[in-house]
């Protein structure tokens, strides 16, 4: 596949999984709207333009790991799944609701493809870690990727797996900030200055690469080219809109864990399918999920 | 009986037992390996121990990671920070997930001694016991450690295994076993049931030697599973004897007492009476001086034996 198509592959999919994310979200009544838009393009590149993984086989030994530290955003992650197909579509619309695999935040024992369960923030850089210490005694070449979010930046286990990925040369792993600037009460800036985060995860020893986190093709970019000097992880700090692609939602915190009313429902969804229909339909359907990427 | 050692002694020999068997077992400590004998096991197997400094949530993370990935994963630190200092990870990261990690700390209880109340854990089993998922060891003595610690490498799921500082009479043989919810008599009574874990086990047979001198023949009860607990291992013994003391090195609170009372009311309500630390932190001293600071010896064992009998 050319890059130019993989760039359609991955755009289309993320304008059809924001879709998915206010839907399923609208239906919930409740659950975290604008962290999950502000990654839908990075959860997208992953899935669909970066890692190996096998839907069929969810336990498949040489996939790609991914760990959603974040785990509010949940539905980012369920509108991927669903669509490279580790569960039926129908589920989307059970989200939050008893009984549903899809849990307000991940569970890896209810749902396949998630795997492990997440929520309480902080905790899932020094489990992507323990995952790749695994994966490299098994003699695994197998990547971690984990995404946090910026706010989640403020829990001081992010920092001790910091330093623990450097101090062991993980450089499977991958982690990647949504760096989107809100948290539930404002501005991070406001709440808890994080200061310089590409500098201060440099300082703790990784290489990080700064990037805009809605930019498919720069994503698919950062994310396929191996660390620059080996044994030292990589870093992704993606710049991103908090709620992106849907006009009210965007940069506003209020929208950090709220469902949009039937209205403000109706509004969003016809802007995302605007940008849907502006994607390339055509790509959704035959779009490969097993394909591996550059590395 | 004079054969005395710490249950923490157990840990690092035990995994390398287990991994010379070809058990996927891998240690992860916080700066405490010597302490907790977790460095041995990476003497042996380098590349199978990782010290993640002093940072126990990310020794717990880094282990749950582990277990995703097929790994059975211990980790050492002692008890008051990998229980207290993690609890969230212990929870969410671990037990929500259903994962096999296994933590087996040492210096928990008041037998840490000088270190004082800062470091003496009297709420681990009681933090422990209430996460759904996890079963709780208290192994009474160096043999039951090693049996607690190969149970819990080869049975599924998220274990805590306590684990002491202080030398400990061998009270078990090297045959010894360890069954996950059945209740050990270790003597036989007929008058009141002792039913103790962990460094208690020898106090209460202490006591059982004392009451037997005033015709008063205790039953003694190696609690060492306090989840899954043996209820009715317990409310047997109950019936027979028609009172229970328990006696534990932690607070009364939340710990064995709570289980076994839980037990009895449900099952066996016989009158009862809890040995342990009363709600408040320990303090510095030498582990002998502080048993009987709080009241926690044979003695005080077989005092409140004798007054609960009265009172029946």
């Amino acid at each position: 596949m050319t890059q130019e198509a993989r760039v359609a592959v991955v755009s289309a999919r993320a304008a059809r999984m924001r879709h998915d994310i206010i839907e399923m979200i609208a239906e919930a009544g409740s659950g975290h709207p604008g962290g999950s838009l502000s990654a839908a393009d990075i959860v997208a590149t992953l899935y669909f333009g970066i890692m190996k993984h096998d839907p069929q086989r969810p336990g498949w030994p040489e996939r790609d790991r991914f760990v959603l530290s974040k785990g509010h955003a949940a539905p980012v992650l369920y509108a991927a799944l669903a669509q490279a197909g580790y569960f039926g579509r129908s589920h989307l619309q059970t989200l939050r609701k008893l009984g549903s695999i899809l849990q307000g935040h991940p569970d890896c024992l209810k749902c396949d493809g998630v795997e492990v369960s997440t929520g309480s923030l902080g905790q899932g850089l020094a489990i992507a870690n323990g995952m790749a210490l695994a994966l490299r005694l098994t003699g695994s070449t197998s990547r971690v990727f984990c995404l946090l979010g910026d706010g989640e930046l403020q829990e001081g286990e992010v920092w001790e797996a910091a330093m623990f990925a450097a101090h062991h040369g993980l450089d499977t792993v991958t982690a990647i900030v949504d760096h989107n600037g809100l948290q539930i009460d404002g501005a991070c800036s406001e709440v808890m200055c994080l200061g310089e985060v590409a500098e201060k995860l440099h300082a703790f020893g990784w290489e990080v690469r700064e990037v805009d986190g809605h930019d498919v093709e720069a994503l698919l970019a950062v994310l396929s080219s191996p660390p620059a000097v080996a044994g030292v992880p990589v870093a992704v700090v993606a710049r991103t809109v908090k709620g992106r692609g849907v006009s009210f939602m965007e940069g506003d915190a209020g929208w950090h864990g709220k469902a949009p009313n039937a209205e403000q429902t109706k509004q969003a969804l016809a802007e995302l399918r605007e940008s849907l229909a502006a994607a390339d339909p055509e790509q959704l359907s035959d779009a490969p999920v097993t394909e591996g990427g550059d590395r | 009986m004079s054969d005395r050692r710490a249950t923490r002694e157990a840990l690092g020999e035990t995994l390398i037992e287990l991994a010379n068997e070809g058990i996927a077992v891998v240690a992860v400590d916080a700066d405490l390996s010597g302490s907790t004998t977790t460095a041995r096991f990476g003497t042996a197997f380098p590349e199978r121990f990782f010290n993640v400094g002093i940072a126990e949530q990310n020794m717990i993370g880094v282990a749950a990671g582990l277990a995703v990935e097929g790994m059975v994963p211990f980790t050492g630190s002692f008890a008051v920070f990998a229980t207290g200092r993690a609890y969230d990870q212990v929870r969410n990261s671990v037990c929500y997930s259903g994962l096999d990690v296994k933590l087996a700390p040492t210096h928990a209880g008041i037998t840490v001694g000088p270190d004082g109340g800062s470091h003496q854990m009297l709420e681990d089993i009681a933090l422990m016991r209430v996460l759904p998922g996890m079963r709780v060891l208290v192994p009474a003595d160096y043999v039951a450690a090693k049996a607690a610690i190969r149970l819990a490498a080869t049975t599924p799921g998220p274990f805590y295994v306590r684990l002491g500082r202080a030398g400990v009479p061998v009270l078990y043989g090297d045959d010894h076993r360890f069954e996950l919810d059945r209740v050990r008599v270790l003597r036989e009574g007929i008058h009141i049931t002792l039913a103790a874990c962990g460094v208690m086990v020898e106090q209460a047979l202490v006591a059982a030697e004392q009451l037997a001198l005033d015709g008063i023949h205790a039953e003694v009860l190696d609690v060492a599973t306090i989840k899954p607990l043996d209820a009715q291992g317990i409310a047997a013994s109950a019936r027979k004897t028609g009172a229970v003391v328990t006696c534990e090195e932690h607070s009364v609170i939340g710990g064995l007492g709570s289980a076994v009372a839980e037990a009895l009311g449900e099952l066996a309500p016989v009158p009862l009476a809890r040995i342990g630390v009363r709600d408040v932190f320990g303090t510095s001293g030498e582990p002998a001086e502080l048993m009987a600071h709080f009241g926690l010896t044979g003695a005080d064992i077989a005092r409140a034996a004798r007054r609960l009998l009265e009172r029946r």
